[in-house]
């Protein structure tokens, strides 16, 4: 209990990762919350491979970190491009309403 | 080692609760504010591990630069009105609660974690026994980017570079009707272009077209 270990660290990184998911899945209401439960993924793995690297002792963890970071930064920017210039297009980023591909 | 036990458990109980409150919160703004609390808490996490480095990093990019920016589309395209539209909720000056409550919670965190470090400086070193050399996190990490992992480190930069690009070309907008000025139509202007000499006969004047 008291003694923490990496178990307890990737138990935190599972229950966020599928908090993420679980957003995803359940969001009804408009593609931003979305793209907030992409970053809450991406958070996720950057524990899991943050705590390997401190626990291991091992430096390549934190590097991939790094790199994470990276691409969710300019995944972010994109998304967040492509959010307003629908909604520009369109008047709405509801999830209901974004339904021109007829899937 | 309760106090690392103390610790990892307050953080990681903040943690999720925010991460729940982003998926479930009717407003928007609220889920970008507990976004914020979520990184924070997870940053903290970092910092008290051991990955010192790592964790000012995900304040900077991600509290920084991701979560303002998710602010201001959220501002710009106004969804927080709409939502309360569809839901039927009260009417503006709801975010000042949780606004709040955020904010208090993220600085007793913090003084959760410096005052930590002012109370008891080898506090971390109870946490994980890998501090046993001198040279620091930030030291070891930039002494593997910058020989092994270089090209990565350049990749990297190019990935951003695009998405800025790519970002740029997306939500630019070239608006008709506008004046602008043309440098290269103003100087590459002749005299016979502009100005045009006529005869005017008398009592019949002259057209002048437009």
């Amino acid at each position: 209990m008291f003694d923490i270990g990496i178990g307890h660290y990737l138990t935190l990184g599972a229950v966020i990762f599928t908090i993420g998911v679980v957003g995803i899945f359940l969001n009804r209401k408009n593609v931003i919350v979305i793209l907030m439960s992409i970053e809450l993924i991406l958070l996720a793995v950057n524990i899991n491979l943050v705590s390997f690297s401190i626990f291991l002792n091992d430096l390549s963890g934190q590097i991939f970190t790094l790199f994470i970071l990276t691409v969710a930064a300019a995944e972010a920017a994109i998304g967040l491009a492509i959010i307003v210039v629908y909604y520009r297009n369109s008047g709405t980023i509801r999830v209901e309403e974004i339904d021109n591909l007829k899937g | 080692m309760p106090a690392h036990a103390f610790f990892f458990y307050i953080f990681s109980l903040i943690a999720i609760v925010s991460a729940i409150m982003v998926t479930a919160s009717k407003n928007t703004v609220h889920s970008v504010f507990f976004l914020i609390l979520d990184f924070i808490s997870i940053s903290c996490l970092f910092i008290l591990i051991g990955a010192e480095f790592l964790g000012m990093i995900m304040l900077i990019v991600y509290v920084g630069a991701v979560a303002v920016l998710f602010l201001f589309v959220v501002m710009m395209l106004n969804v927080a009105q709409q939502k309360n539209q569809w839901f039927g909720a009260t009417s503006g000056g709801k975010h000042i609660p949780v606004g709040m409550i955020v904010s208090l919670i993220i600085f007793f965190e913090l003084l959760i974690v410096i005052g930590g470090w002012k109370l008891k400086p080898d506090l971390t070193n109870d946490f994980i026994n890998l501090s046993t050399s001198s040279v620091t996190n930030t030291h070891s990490i930039g002494n593997v980017l910058y020989t092994d992992y270089i090209h990565l480190f350049q990749l990297s930069g190019m990935i951003l570079l695009v998405a800025m690009i790519g970002a740029i070309v997306l939500t630019f907008r070239r608006r008709s009707g506008l004046k602008r000025q043309s440098y290269i139509r103003q100087i590459s202007r002749e005299k016979s272009d502009g100005v045009e000499l006529v005869n005017v006969k008398s009592k019949v004047g002259v057209k002048i077209d437009v």
